[in-house]
């Protein structure tokens, strides 16, 4: 599957909260896209990731 | 009469018929004239408009109150110079034509009111056809073309025939008739009408109900919407006013800026334009049959007054086109083009069936005039003072 | 002066001046703010790194209204996405619509921002469109449910000063929605005459973030727009027009 445009393999059956808390990312700062479609907060331990997926993670940064 | 309001229809409730439309122009202009005090200005409020770069609501309204009174002189150079930038040395020339004097209305006021006991005629097309000849033989090039208000006598299909007679002399086509629906506008937008002038007469609720005590006129907001639904139907233009003396002209001078400003951010793209009338006396028959001039009771308006509003508007909406009544003396007229209006009518008669000497009966005038001179004297007389006069500037496509 | 509030998206705020985030190191964002007496502050949204450390958000006091931009979006279907994106990092629902095709100038892509403004507002969104000075665009955002106009007042980044000042005043006159003047402007006295001019609000980001001294640069930005707005409301003086007046009365015409 695909993090921010980086190719990673999959450990087994993993749910979005698990992959995340893995990948080191910070929850309260983030919000994800998964497939094109934004996945809320509230579902990431109910969402499974497989192999052919993309995940978009983003978070603020400085901009004017 | 205050005392008879309540035997009469309401003036703020539509006839059956009456087109509705969803807008907030007139809560905005009522309030804004209710609300205006033309004594709480300054010399310094006057001062501040006349070298603001864009006038704001307040400043229009400062220079219409009475502090604005000795800045008369500023007011007009001031208006002198937006005017040559937005027209230049142009002045526009057109006169009108009235083709029926039968109204419905009983309007205190005016001449052709119902009872009234005039003269009526209306002008059948083939008349009609004669007059506009007649016109367009003197050069004009722009025709307005009124009527009495009456549905029954001058229906839309009449006037719209007399647009489409009209549309064959002349190359710009304003009307000044009683208000109708949107679709209506928009068929006699397509026999050949540019432009709609409604007179509000008053924008003073209360006094437009003792002034208008019959006919499809009392009603005070279908008239008021009339412009808006000049618009959604097609026109090209609109025109407003107050007859200035009905109420107190400072106030409802500023609720007609206000009226064409805010047709004007939701239309951006009407064109916008005043005209300035003053109460004058009319004539009416005594029951001997004697000929009768009668002056309403109203506020009077000075010359001094007039070209105050008249430069108000100007530095208030400077882009806009601005007439001037033939109500006016000459020497007025000719000094006030160029300075604050725009246009002009020349060889004007507020009767029926005057201008060409094939149409024989003729009907009574709506008012006096005051200045009688022909499309030629005008136009030497614009040229004498170094103005050019326009016949018309518009291209078809 | 207590009463002049800045009203946008149904919020209340004290201060005109906006601050944008871009161009400098995080950790002088809380003096910026401070300095700035700023109550707005924009930021971007971008992939994430994995660490979380040094999120900016994390420096900005508490209080502060969060505008995040649309920024890296080339058409309107790309400012959407990252507007919900930006909902979804959990900081209000206001939102900087800034789309742009080219990348020399950075300029605003008026059409696809009136398309965004459109969609984002039937979404829920807080709509502020950044935007080339154009009349009628501006009232096709105003009529598309923008919360305020966001003109530029010369390409991002330069610090070019008013170059659009009359198109900015056309706004000023014209749309009855705050005008946010943004982008270009490189000074104080630049943001002073804007907010004389009637402008509701200024944003300035690179001017602050390339000062010799951000923080100190921040409050003489505030200082500056807090005169223009007093200038504003006071109504300025009158100034008489070079040559004197003329002395021939045009008037005498007048009979009463």
């Amino acid at each position: 599957m695909t993090i921010n445009g980086e190719k990673k393999e999959l450990s087994g059956r993993v749910s979005l909260s698990e992959l995340l808390a893995q990948e080191g990312f910070r929850l309260e700062r983030i919000a994800v896209e998964l497939n094109g479609e934004i996945v809320p907060k509230a579902a990431y331990a109910d969402t499974f990731i497989s192999e052919a997926d993309k995940l978009e993670v983003v978070s603020f940064v400085g901009g004017g | 009469m205050e005392t008879m309001q309540t035997e009469r229809a309401s003036h703020m409730e539509y006839m059956e018929g009456m087109e509705q439309i969803d807008s907030d122009i007139l809560d905005k202009v009522i309030s804004a004239r209710n609300a205006y005090q033309t004594y709480a200005y300054t010399p310094q409020d006057v001062k501040n408009a006349l070298s603001a770069e864009h006038l704001g609501i307040e400043d229009f309204a400062a220079l219409l109150s009475p502090a604005a009174e000795p800045f008369i002189e500023e007011m007009a150079k001031k208006a002198q110079i937006e005017t040559a930038k937005h027209f230049g040395n142009s002045v526009y020339m057109f006169t009108p034509i009235y083709i029926s004097n039968y109204c419905e209305n009983y309007c205190v006021y005016c001449g052709f009111n119902c009872h009234n006991r005039i003269h009526r005629m209306k002008l059948a097309p083939e008349e009609i056809e004669k007059e506009m000849a007649a016109i367009a033989n003197t050069g004009l090039e722009e025709i307005l073309i009124l009527t009495g208000e009456s549905r029954a006598q001058s229906d839309v299909g009449y006037i719209g025939e007399a647009c489409k007679i009209a549309r064959k002399y002349f190359r710009m086509v304003g009307l000044e008739v009683y208000p109708m629906n949107s679709d209506e506008y928009g068929y006699l937008q397509k026999c050949g009408a540019d432009y709609v002038t409604v007179f509000q007469e008053t924008y003073d609720s209360d006094r437009y109900e003792t002034l208008h005590l019959g006919g499809h006129k009392r009603v005070f907001p279908y008239r008021f919407h009339a412009q808006e639904r000049a618009l959604k139907g097609g026109m090209r233009g609109v025109a407003f006013a107050a007859l200035l003396g009905l109420s107190d002209f400072r106030k409802d001078a500023f609720a007609t800026g206000l009226h064409a400003y805010y047709i004007q951010r939701k239309y951006p793209y009407a064109e916008i334009s005043f005209s300035c009338p003053r109460l004058r006396p009319i004539t009416t028959l005594t029951s001997e049959g004697e000929e009768e001039v009668v002056s309403v009771e109203g506020e009077g308006v000075s010359e001094r007054q007039l070209l105050q509003i008249m430069c108000a508007y100007r530095l208030f909406m400077p882009f806009a086109g601005m007439t001037i009544s033939t109500r006016e003396r000459a020497e007025f007229r000719d000094h006030v083009v160029g300075m604050a209006a725009t246009k002009i009518s020349a060889g004007v008669s507020t009767g029926i069936g005057s201008h060409s000497e094939e149409v024989e009966e003729q009907g009574d005038n709506q008012f006096e005039i005051a200045d009688g001179r022909d499309v030629a004297e005008v136009f030497a007389a614009l040229k004498e003072r170094g103005m050019q006069p326009v016949m018309n500037d518009y291209v078809y496509v | 002066m207590g009463e002049d509030k800045f009203i946008l998206g149904g919020k209340e705020f004290q201060s005109r001046f906006i601050l944008g985030s871009g161009k400098y190191n995080v950790e002088l964002i809380k003096a910026a703010v401070e300095n700035a007496g700023a109550e707005i502050i924009t930021l971007a949204v971008r992939r994430a790194n994995s660490s979380g450390e040094g999120n900016i958000v994390d420096f900005i006091p508490e209080g502060v209204t969060l505008l995040p931009n649309t920024s890296g979006a080339r058409n309107a279907e790309e400012a959407v996405r990252i507007a919900r994106l930006s909902r979804e990092l959990g900081c209000g629902n206001f939102v900087k619509v800034e789309i742009m095709r080219d990348s020399k100038y950075l300029l605003p892509d008026n059409q696809e921002t009136v398309k965004a403004t459109g969609q984002l507002t039937k979404e829920g969104f807080v709509v502020l469109p950044y935007m080339y000075p154009d009349l009628n665009v501006a009232r096709d955002l105003a009529d598309a449910g923008a919360a305020a106009v966001m003109p530029l007042a010369a390409p991002i980044g330069s610090n070019k000063g008013l170059a659009t000042r009359e198109f900015i005043q056309i706004l000023i006159d014209e749309i009855d929605l705050p005008i946010i003047v943004d982008a270009g402007i490189g000074r104080p006295s630049q943001a002073c005459e804007v907010m004389e001019m009637g402008a509701a609000a200024v944003m300035a980001n690179t001017a602050i973030a390339t000062a010799g001294n951000i923080p100190l640069m921040a409050s003489a930005f505030r200082r500056a727009i807090e005169a223009g707005r007093e200038a504003y409301l006071a109504g300025l003086g009158r100034v008489r027009e070079s040559g004197g007046e003329a002395s021939s009365p045009v008037t005498g015409f007048l009979r009463d």
